[in-house]
């Protein structure tokens, strides 16, 4: 009984400290109060209305969504044929090429970030929306591979074979029968892309060209300059995308689960 | 099949072989295959009989050699372009497409030549795809005649393996192959199901009046569905014939032991149709070469009991187990093991005499009576060989000769030679080779990948990691597919020989 | 006909000229950016960044600062996420899915936003611009907590029954089958989740800057601020270098760390 209490006690204290911070801001984006922790005037949607109003904050969070959508169906295509590729590769080439995915995943995202600073400079291309999408595609690719690869070696390697058998071309034998049997890990290598991408910080402070902002650095740089507490509507903003966010995840998670719990009953 | 016309070759295989890496999965196989014809490639798992198959199918194209089909050169022809279809092991299915559009999946692609009239009444052909009512038709059929009639709209999870198997073979005959590829169909299926699907595959078989070329390791299915057997080992073909003819007379003790039970004796020729084993002259219908040594074969079921005194073997009864239909009786004549198969039984311990009949005596050539390497001498005057080195005498290279206190070999004539590295040719008798459980005790260390038995004794063959070297011996000890053994061989009965280059030179 | 052969192996052509030109070329550069130096306009090979990095103490307090900031929160992260996962995992409790959901959650979400809400609420309380080294260890855990509980919820869920019954049944009581069985089959996921922990705890300058409001520098914002600040990408790239050394030990004392990111990433429960 005391280690049901206990385990109890455990599981609320650290969900409180998940959560306390988000709810905190959730809350106080209802006053328009400079100051967390200072209610002024009364409840109030004035917040989420400076956010629809702000050009500015609209620029940045389409920039954001945009490139997350760019870098991810980039890296979802890339990533895809690679793990294609690797999986009908012989071992001397697929080993290399594994290894060599494996270092994005690995490395500090600071290392990665100043090593392309160090190759776009020299070609004369730092700072620009090219850098920039190479740099999300390295950060999300590997990541695609990882989750395709999975979903290949589970398929029946002689369903691409029996596809040729009956008369499929290589490249159709790949799109009616490869592909879709790996669906699910090209969609799972796309939606990893794209909350690594909105995630992002580092690589993107990098290499974004100089008057480019995404939510990440706008946020980062509000807080640098010290600006951050007189543009109150920032809390609005990040209350949105906490209260957006999780409930994408939790009906995304949740509906997936379903077949996938029908499945291992069986 | 006697109706069979001998010069209609639908699929023709020259020369044939597939090396992957470093292995050779097929080496020099040639045969043909006749329309119509139900033919099975009969083996042990690893003899090629898989990838002969996926040749034929274009899966994997030959290292060297020639495909032909209809007299065609098919050889590098993708299997898309192929009129040849497959029945896959584990089925293939698609498991995101329903019953239906996997039977159709051939279908859909296809295209067949249409002739229209244009204005002026003028013929011309076009290539169209068929129609949606063709292809409902094709499918309905196709599935009729693997009894699955109403299965179009489930999906392949749903599936028994019994019902998954029958739709991997709708699938493929719906496209009217005229070579239909079965690789191993039944090996997922439980005995049951497999024996029912065997009447049913050649009822399907009768039907479609296409070639069936099916794939099995399974003797019993090879024997009761096939026209013709290729039986393979080590990527060779073994023997062609037909089931009575590769039951009745094999071509060699490989096949003899692999088709049936088979009782396999050490025997010796010793005059015209006479051969000799267990101590006795048996009659004979083959003709060898006197005083060659041979395997004899017989078979446990040609082996008639008798008493005593009527016996042409006498032995003692050592196990009886009831088969059902037969007891199967060992007894031991000499040091010998016989086994028996009889509608009668006997008691432990009986003493019993045997009959053989000289048409139940099948004698083949012996595959092989030495072992022979290619090694060189070492620094310390040993022998490396076959993945191994032992210890052998060099002075029996050169006769007359002795080896002084630093190891250089002085020759009859005085002469001061020093060894290391010479090549010599290595000649291992098979009964002069002994196993040991202990790895450090032989010269060379392998699995055991091959074991035939032969009445007194095992045939086994020891095959090495490294290079994959052969040490083929006798002996009357029991040992394990696949333990690991060592070899252990007497440095007298190493013979070494100089090799011929190298005296000239 | 040899294109048939071919079509399917070359479709990770693309991919692999990428990363040699985005991920392979790239590290090299840092090589060579790492060990010259620019002088009156021309580069030359100099061992000078990498004397200088050993012997300047700021840098190699920075260094120490570090390692004490990540062993620290990756310590804190293990205490915490152990006896959750190990909870969670072990739970009767049918949907516990959807409470692992709850915990990890946050890791979907952008953490720059996250941790400048954690910033307001040490604000609240009077943390703020008071404990750095505090703040900047709650900020490092706040972020990486999710990816040390997700790793060790994984192998602990996989944990075979039948291994503790077996513990239990030969005379192991709780605290030896603990010890015994549990922990050391459950080293794949507390190593997953270390190494998940201490390298972003090194580097990830944007919860130190945020909660310490600027104060605390740990390795990353050093090589941030030689390429943004000072301008020197020479003494940056030899700051990357050694973390890439560290990097590398790190893995060899783990044993590598696999597809574990990947899956700590969460990558399967999209």
């Amino acid at each position: 009984m005391v280690k049901k209490i206990l385990s109890v006690l455990l599981c609320a204290a650290v969900l409180v400290f998940i959560y306390a911070p988000i709810l905190l801001l959730v809350v106080y984006s209802f006053t328009t109060s400079n100051v967390i922790g200072k209610w002024e005037g009364n409840f109030s949607f004035e917040l989420y209305a400076q956010v629809f109003r702000s050009a500015e904050i609209m620029q940045i969070l389409f920039n954001t969504v945009w490139l997350a959508l760019a870098a991810a169906a980039l890296s979802t295509v890339l990533g895809t044929a690679g793990a294609i590729g690797i999986f009908y590769s012989r071992r001397r080439a697929a080993k290399p090429l594994q290894a060599a995915s494996q270092i994005p995943v690995i490395n500090a995202e600071i290392v990665t970030a100043i090593s392309l600073a160090l190759l776009f400079s020299a070609v004369f291309l730092y700072r620009t929306y090219l850098s920039l999408i190479v740099g999300h595609m390295v950060l999300c690719t590997p990541f695609v591979v990882l989750s395709v690869l999975p979903k290949l070696k589970q398929m029946d390697s002689n369903t691409y074979e029996a596809a040729l058998d009956l008369g499929a071309s290589p490249s159709q034998a790949l799109f009616k029968v490869v592909v879709p049997q790996i669906f699910s890990g090209i969609l799972s290598g796309f939606m990893l892309s794209i909350t690594l991408s909105l995630d992002d910080y580092i690589v993107t402070a990098f290499t974004k060209p100089p008057m480019f902002d995404t939510i990440s650095t706008y946020v980062y740089n509000a807080v640098k300059n010290g600006t951050n507490s007189s543009t109150p509507a920032l809390r609005a903003l990040s209350a949105l995308i906490f209260v957006v966010m999780i409930v994408i995840l939790l009906v995304v998670n949740l509906r997936a689960r379903k077949p996938s719990s029908k499945e291992a009953a069986k | 099949m006697a109706e069979l016309k001998k010069d209609e070759k639908i699929i023709q295989l020259v020369n044939v072989t597939k090396a992957f890496d470093e292995t050779v999965a097929v080496e020099n196989v040639s045969f043909y295959v006749r329309k119509g014809e139900f033919i099975t490639f009969l083996g042990p798992s690893g003899c090629g009989k898989t990838t002969t198959l996926r040749m034929i199918a274009g899966f994997d194209i030959p290292t060297s050699g020639k495909i032909l089909l209809n007299g065609q050169d098919i050889t590098n022809l993708p299997p898309n372009k192929r009129p040849v279809n497959t029945v896959f092991q584990r089925y293939a299915l698609f498991p995101h497409l329903n019953i239906y559009d996997n039977i159709a999946f051939g279908l859909k692609l296809k295209k067949v030549p249409v002739t229209y009239m244009n204005d002026k009444g003028d013929k011309y052909v076009k290539m169209q795809k068929l129609t949606r009512r063709e292809i409902d038709e094709k499918v309905k059929n196709a599935l009729s005649v693997v009894d699955l009639e109403g299965f179009e709209k489930r999906s392949v999870s749903t599936l028994s393996g019994g019902q998954q198997q029958r739709v991997a073979i709708a699938r493929a005959i719906v496209n009217e192959p005229e070579i239909l590829l079965l690789d191993e169909p039944l090996g997922a299926l439980d005995l049951k199901m497999r024996k029912e699907m065997q009447i049913e595959l050649k009822e399907m078989h009768r039907k479609l009046g296409i070639t069936f070329i099916y794939v099995t390791h399974d003797q019993e299915e090879a024997l009761t569905m096939s026209d013709t057997i290729v039986v393979m080992k080590d990527g060779c073909i073994q023997q062609i014939g037909t089931p009575t003819d590769i039951y009745n007379e094999p071509a060699n003790a490989f096949v003899a032991d692999f088709i049936g039970d088979s009782n396999i004796f050490n025997g010796t020729i010793v005059g015209k149709f006479t051969v000799r084993f267990c101590n006795r002259n048996f009659k004979c219908v083959d003709d060898f070469e006197r005083n060659e040594k041979v395997d004899v074969v017989v078979r446990p079921e040609d082996i008639k009991m008798t008493d005593e005194a009527g016996g042409m073997l006498v032995g003692r009864v050592t196990s009886v187990v009831f088969k059902g239909v037969h007891y199967e009786i060992t007894a031991m004549v000499g040091r010998s093991e016989v086994v028996i198969q009889s509608t009668q039984s006997r008691n432990v311990g009986n003493i019993i005499g045997l009959i053989i009949e000289p048409d139940d005596i099948h004698i083949m050539k012996k595959e092989l009576t030495v072992n022979k390497y290619d090694g060189y001498i070492t620094k310390k005057n040993t022998v490396a060989f076959g993945d191994g080195e032992f210890e052998c005498d060099v002075t029996t290279l050169y006769p007359g000769s002795h080896l002084d206190e630093e190891g250089y070999l002085i020759t009859a004539t005085g002469e001061k030679l020093d060894l290391t590295d010479v090549d010599v040719s290595v000649e291992v008798g098979l009964q002069d080779i002994e196993l040991s459980d202990n790895a450090d005790e032989g010269g060379a260390r392998g699995h055991i990948v091959q074991l035939i038995y032969k009445g007194d004794h095992y045939q086994y063959i020891v095959r090495t990691e490294e290079n994959e070297e052969d040490f083929v011996l006798d002996s009357p000890d029991l040992w394990n597919e696949n333990d690991y053994v060592s070899v252990k061989i007497k440095p007298e009965n190493i013979r070494l020989a100089l090799k011929q280059e190298k005296q000239n030179g | 006909m040899v294109k048939f052969h071919f079509s399917r192996k070359q479709l990770c052509i693309p991919y692999a000229l990428f990363l040699i030109l985005f991920v392979i070329i790239p590290m090299f550069l840092i090589l060579f950016y790492a060990f010259t130096e620019t002088a009156d306009g021309a580069i030359r090979f100099s061992f000078a960044n990498f004397i200088d990095f050993f012997t300047s103490a700021a840098k190699l307090s920075t260094l120490l600062m570090s390692f004490t900031v990540a062993i620290i929160s990756t310590a804190v992260c293990l205490l915490i996420a152990y006896p959750l996962a190990y909870i969670l995992a072990r739970s009767k409790f049918k949907k516990k899915n959807v409470l692992l959901m709850l915990f990890i959650l946050p890791m979907w979400i952008n953490f720059v936003l996250r941790i400048t809400a954690l910033r307001e609420l040490l604000d609240l309380i009077g943390l703020l611009g008071t404990e750095n080294y505090l703040n900047t260890i709650i900020g490092m855990v706040y972020d990486f907590l999710p990816f040390m509980i997700l790793p060790l919820y994984t192998t602990l869920e996989k944990l075979d029954n039948s291994y503790l019954e077996a513990a239990a049944d030969l005379g192991g009581n709780k605290f030896t089958v603990f010890t015994k069985v549990t922990f050391p089959l459950s080293m794949p996921g507390v190593i997953s989740g270390i190494t998940m922990v201490f390298m972003p705890s090194m580097t990830n300058y944007v919860v130190s800057d945020t909660l310490s409001n600027f104060n605390i520098t740990i390795l990353g914002k050093l090589i941030d601020q030689y390429f943004t600040t000072y301008d020197n990408w020479h003494m940056g790239s030899m700051i990357s270098i050694i973390l890439l050394v560290i990097i590398f030990i790190t893995m060899l004392v783990t044993g590598g760390f696999k597809d574990g990111k990947q899956e700590a990433r969460g990558a399967n429960l999209w």
